[in-house]
């Protein structure tokens, strides 16, 4: 029996979730974000817009995404039924296409033809670099020159899609301070540009915006589980760095309460040992990147470095709305280590003939942590939030294989 | 009085505008912030802005951020920066200092020990970038409970709306950047600000500081006529870079009677 849904209503108009959230920027960003948000809250009810997003979803992306039975690793590790909603599907391997066509189409709305970018891994860029192609845009990517020299194939793939890549020298030459350099640009070049956040973080409206766009997961999983297995799941599970794919199958399960929510931090190479990007497991609550979250930082408020085998968890600050739901104990958050992931990684190739993005790896590697402590008859649906292709170098290094 | 208002009670009497410089405390290293402090009040600083450190300078040019990466190099942290200003203080009780910086050092001390810590100090204001008015308005009441001036940023954008916020929970003066960017940009529009200030500071209440984008003489000189204060920050920053080892104090010395002189020429009326 579903149990009577719980009303959700967060954020607030000025995007807080409770304590979390909000806009914390220099005044020269306001009026940018100020437009933003009015633009979006036209678009959301426009019916045109919504239809175009939707049509962009089918035929671009290839949505909606299947729940596929995982019968064989369920079998493996004998107890509760492990599901897949398979994001690594979608065109371009991950689930950031989809909020980057919203983005995009609302950057179209705004006649803003130039856009931005942030990226680590590089994913986000080649996501936002592949709507761009598609839409005519011009775009930039700011990506840290560190993840430059370790990620040359999407730095190509962003060049083949027509993008400039622009290394960023400032900092930790990382995810961070490409987000630092994008937002420059932003407050620099407002009138023409619009900057496509790739997560859940940042200044509202995006948390918000970006869930929203990402919702099209957990509200297909919905009906796909309903129309498969007759009910929903038992708990839902994903992998959470800045947490747009954990917010995307989350949010719609929100107001079920029976639907247990697990959010999967990298804890790298343990927690204890401090290399590790768990921000919500292992930070405190601070102010960076336009919103309060929880971060991992030093005694002095100074944002450390992280550490995790998946440059898509390696992010020292997450989703407020992440913050709130743990505060508030809707969600939970557990961390998986490098090497679990990895374990993960190879028993999903073996035995599934899927090869899982590594920061998808630590969404199995819970599932597959808590499976066994099941009965049979539970179900576990995690979210495959993108596909391992891009790993190959990464994995390959750790099993001492050079090409 | 505060010290800041006092200071500009003095030059609107003598119709001079303030020479407010920014210097990132730490850089290049703890030792040489003193000195250089002072040689700020020797070349005609009114009001010094002291940076603090952050490992993520969002609204900061690439110079700016270069001098809190080199402080944070030694490690520099909030309070470090008190501590200097407390030995300012012990030889300089009539310069205001007024600290710059971000939210996120302030909220790891805590809102209510930061503020006491920097009153006991003898911090006169403090300017946090990513605190606009609508998320700063608790912690400027518990600034001023402790008669420390909550400065806040204007912007060529800002809305009616958002001035009257500024004029509500501001004290001491407002800082209106004057272009769209981050600190250090080169594409002032003076002629954009003169034309926006006399509106400004009728509306406020308050004395405006204009900043970012000032490089020379010639453009402080311009803001000079219609502001209450002329910012800089960059530019001060890369005299520091270029000083050799031990020179800075004096460089920057220089460089600001520069500015200084021609802030004080009296304007001739025919040419405005």
């Amino acid at each position: 029996m579903q149990m009577a849904e719980v009303p959700y209503n967060f954020p607030d108009t000025r995007g807080h979730f409770g304590p979390y959230g909000g806009i914390f920027v220099s005044e020269t960003l306001i009026p940018a974000l100020a437009e933003l948000s009015e633009a979006y809250r036209v678009a959301q009810s426009d019916p045109a817009f919504l239809a175009e997003f939707d049509h962009e979803l089918k035929h671009y992306v290839g949505r909606p995404s299947p729940i596929y039975h995982a019968r064989r690793l369920s079998d493996h590790c004998g107890g509760a039924q492990i599901l897949f909603k398979r994001e690594d599907l979608n065109h371009t391997g991950a689930h950031k296409v989809n909020n980057c066509i919203g983005q995009a189409l609302l950057a179209r709305r705004m006649g803003k033809p130039r856009v931005i970018a942030e990226t680590g891994a590089g994913q986000h860029g080649v996501a936002t670099a592949t709507v761009a192609a598609r839409y005519g845009m011009e775009c930039f990517v700011y990506m840290g020159s560190e993840d430059v020299k370790r990620q040359a194939a999407n730095v190509y793939r962003m060049k083949l899609l027509g993008a400039t890549v622009i290394p960023v020298e400032s900092g930790s030459k990382t995810l961070k301070d490409a987000m630092n350099e994008a937002m420059r640009d932003w407050v620099t070049n407002v009138a023409d540009t619009f900057y496509i956040i790739g997560t859940v973080a940042g200044p509202h409206p995006y948390p918000m915006m970006v869930r929203d766009f990402q919702s099209i997961i957990g509200r297909e999983a919905i009906d796909q589980m309903q129309e498969d297995f007759g009910r929903q799941p038992d708990a839902v599970i994903a992998c959470v760095g800045g947490g747009s794919n954990a917010m995307g199958i989350f949010h719609p399960y929100i107001s079920h309460p029976s639907v247990k929510l697990i959010g999967v931090e990298a804890a790298g190479d343990g927690i204890e040992t401090g290399r590790h990007a768990a921000s919500l497991s292992a930070g405190t609550p601070g102010v960076l990147h336009g919103n309060r979250t929880y971060l991992l930082q030093d005694p002095n408020g100074q944002i450390i470095e992280t550490h995790s085998i998946s440059a898509g968890l390696d992010y020292p600050g997450v989703g407020p709305e992440h913050a709130w739901l743990k505060d508030t104990t809707r969600a939970e958050y557990v961390g998986v280590t490098d090497a679990e992931a990895l374990h993960a990684f190879h028993t999903l190739c073996r035995m599934e003939g899927i090869i899982p993005a590594l920061e998808s790896s630590h969404a199995i590697a819970h599932a597959m942590r808590l499976a066994p402590t099941l009965p049979k008859d539970k179900l576990l649906l995690v979210n495959l939030s993108g596909r391992g292709d891009k790993d190959m170098h990464t994995v390959a290094e750790k099993s001492g294989i050079k090409f | 009085m505060s010290r800041i208002k006092t200071v500009f009670d003095r030059l609107g009497a003598e119709q001079r505008s303030a020479l407010i410089p920014y210097i990132a405390a730490g850089d290049p290293s703890p030792a040489e912030t003193l000195p250089l402090m002072h040689a700020l009040v020797a070349g005609g600083a009114d009001v010094i802005e002291l940076g603090v450190p952050f490992s993520d300078p969002m609204a900061d040019g690439p110079t700016i951020q270069r001098a809190a990466e080199r402080a944070l190099k030694h490690g520099v942290s909030l309070r470090d920066v008190l501590a200097m200003v407390k030995t300012f203080r012990t030889t300089n009780t009539a310069t205001p200092v007024v600290l710059m910086g971000y939210a996120n050092p302030i909220e790891a001390m805590g809102v209510e020990r930061f503020v006491a810590a920097a009153a006991e100090a003898g911090v006169d204001g403090v300017l946090v970038v990513d605190y606009p008015p609508e998320e700063a308005s608790d912690f400027a009441n518990t600034l001023k409970a402790e008669g420390l001036d909550p400065i806040f940023l204007l912007a060529p954008t800002s809305t009616e709306a958002r001035i009257a916020g500024v004029a509500r929970i501001g004290s001491g003066y407002a800082y209106y950047v004057s272009l769209k960017g981050v600190t250090g940009a080169g594409h002032l529009d003076i002629g954009d600000v003169v034309s926006r200030i006399p509106n400004l500071k009728a509306r406020l209440g308050m004395p405006v500081g204009v900043g970012f984008g000032i490089r020379d003489a010639a453009s402080a000189r311009a803001i000079g006529a219609v502001a209450d204060a002329v910012v800089i920050g960059s530019r001060v920053i890369e005299e520091i870079e270029r000083a050799p080892a031990g020179e800075a104090p004096q460089r920057v010395r220089a460089f600001l009677s520069e500015i200084r002189l021609a802030l004080d020429e009296p304007v001739v009326e025919s040419a405005r």
